[in-house]
């Protein structure tokens, strides 16, 4: 059976990969940083399992990884890696025309196959765990698509590790930030950071006011999402010390609307933040931008816009 | 005692202010508030390394590149753009309005992660839109180029964001339900989706419109050197048209 464990294991591997690419080329710091990165990957699952069984070494040992990759990260400076001749590229392309669209379109084409038909039996044996199944049929689309790909434009193997690795060196340490701060979360919360700022929120607002409480939830949900990076982590804070005692308890709101509202006004606040990086620096450093803000910078008025429709769409349905 | 964890968010506020590189103003910010939580050295190691490590499925989009990477190399971005070329009627606007749908709908339907910036934007919507801006008859400028790629990937985002709080069984959804169960209120799943509805749809029509409003400044800015010779330059595309 197929889980998202072997995806973690294949990632593990490119990324040593890319590590002995860099190694070789004596791009030092670039090559200690995919391999203490494949390194937390391949040891993932051993850390948590230990983790459950209260055995805090190899999460410690972790710890330190995340460390290193903090040390190393401002270390890697975006260098050239070498890519194929424009001119050779170009008469690829007139030659395999659409041809090269087939590999690209299998990615979403098999992980759409995998989420909505992976769960059914074959043989009475399942061939995907329940589980993240959609992201283990992601990895296993990129498989293919890679095999697909490799075919189509007859390239050795091995083009597959080096052209991988010449998008992985593009993205540098900006791939590693959504991950980052996913984790940033984690730690957040286990030390209580969220609780405090709820609490600082309820002593600036007139509670007697639905509207106040409405705009302080909306606008806190904003802050909260641009400081985190993330929608997930500011909801459980704001609701639990704003929406259920202030507007669900006190002013009789309706739960489902509210949270469905206040999940999307913070998703408006993703549109702000370099913290979202895998929404607003990753395709920075993807399409090769040459400020940090030019995604945000193209978005930001779409998010004004939907905050203000929010809001007033939640002032208006939320009490009925 | 309870305020000092903040300071790990006055680490990454100032962090980021000051413009470091933001992986070590993320990890130190984690230690900081943990330290200040009044955690040992190593409990603070162990929280991150376990945060870490439980976090990992945010980089499975990197399996992506080597298919990618070996496409790039038999010129894939090279023939979306010579193919857009060739696509009668397609204006930047409706390419970025159909990406728009496309990317709601199918997030509607719970499949967030088969686009992307790594799956479609970088590969295929980011040269298409050039391509389509630059039908207007002169090439884009450097700083038009960045303008374009950037309202991509803005696009991606958005219909990225409000489509996948329609679906029921995703992330969204059920970590509201989720909460509201731990305190005590039970929610059907549809419920909740349903009243992501009306913001998914002023989603669509907000960003379409700024398409439009976008395509149109682009056109605008071309005209003082397309002016000059507005006859030849459709002509010469017109034909490549059936090519």
């Amino acid at each position: 059976m197929l889980t998202i464990e072997h995806a973690y294991w294949l990632l593990a591997l490119f990324l040593a990969g890319a590590a002995w690419l860099n190694l070789r080329d004596r791009r030092w710091w670039h090559a200690a940083f995919w391999a203490v990165l494949a390194a937390l990957f391949a040891g993932g699952e051993f850390v948590l399992a230990a983790a459950r069984a209260h055995r805090e070494l190899p999460a410690q040992i972790a710890g330190v990884g995340v460390l290193a990759l903090a040390v190393l990260s401002p270390r890697m400076h975006r260098g050239e890696v070498r890519e194929r001749d424009e001119a050779l590229r170009e008469a690829d392309a007139l030659r395999l025309r659409h041809k090269l669209f087939a590999p690209a379109v299998l990615i979403p084409l098999v992980t759409m196959l995998v989420a909505l038909f992976g769960g059914h039996a074959i043989f009475g044996a399942h061939l995907f765990a329940q589980q993240r199944m959609t992201l283990t049929g992601l990895a296993l689309a990129c498989m293919v698509a890679l095999i697909a790909a490799l075919w189509v434009t007859r390239a050795r193997p091995r083009a597959g590790l080096t052209e991988g690795r010449r998008l992985l060196d593009t993205l540098g340490w900006a791939a590693l930030l959504p991950l980052t701060l996913a984790a940033l979360g984690g730690v957040f919360a286990a030390t209580g950071v969220g609780d405090a700022i709820a609490q600082l929120v309820r002593m600036a607002i007139p509670v007697n006011s639905a509207l106040a409480c409405i705009v302080a939830y909306g606008i806190g949900m904003v802050l909260f999402t641009v400081i985190m990076g993330n929608a997930f982590a500011a909801f459980p804070v704001l609701t639990a010390g704003i929406g259920l005692p202030l507007l669900i308890h006190l002013h009789g709101a309706n739960p489902a609307i509210l949270g469905a509202l206040g999940m999307l006004t913070g998703y408006c606040g993703t549109l702000f933040t370099p913290m979202a990086a895998n929404f607003n620096i990753v395709p920075v450093a993807l399409l090769e931008l040459p400020n940090q803000y030019d995604v945000i910078r193209a978005q930001w008025k779409t998010g004004v816009m939907l905050l203000v429709v929010n809001l007033v769409l939640m002032y208006v349905l939320v009490f009925r | 005692m309870r305020w000092l964890p903040l300071l790990g968010v006055a680490v990454v506020v100032i962090g980021f202010a000051l413009r470091f590189n933001p992986v070590p103003v993320v990890i130190a910010a984690g230690v900081v508030s943990g330290l200040a939580a009044g955690k040992s050295v190593g409990e603070v190691l162990a929280l991150l390394g376990t945060s870490f490590v439980s976090e990992r499925a945010l980089l499975l989009y990197v399996l992506t590149l080597p298919a990618i990477g070996v496409l790039e190399r038999a010129g894939l971005r090279e023939h979306a753009r010579n193919w857009i070329l060739r696509l009668q009627g397609f204006t930047l606007a409706r390419l970025l309005i159909s990406y728009l749908a496309i990317r709601q709908v199918l997030c509607m339907m719970g499949l967030t992660d088969i686009e992307g910036h790594a799956q479609t934007v970088r590969p295929l919507l980011a040269p298409m839109a050039q391509a389509a801006a630059e039908k207007r008859g002169t090439p884009l400028e450097q700083g038009e180029r960045n303008d374009v790629r950037a309202f991509c990937a803005a696009t991606d985002n958005v219909g990225r964001f409000f489509g996948e709080d329609v679906f029921i069984a995703l992330g969204a959804v059920l970590l509201i339900q989720g909460f509201y169960a731990q305190h005590g209120i039970e929610l059907e799943p549809l419920q909740i989706a349903l009243w992501a509805l009306p913001t998914a749809i002023s989603a669509f029509v907000i960003h379409g419109l700024r398409s439009v409003l976008f395509a149109r400044r682009l056109r605008a800015s071309a005209a003082p050197t397309g002016a000059a010779d507005p006859i030849h330059e459709p002509k010469l595309l017109d034909t490549d048209q059936h090519g």
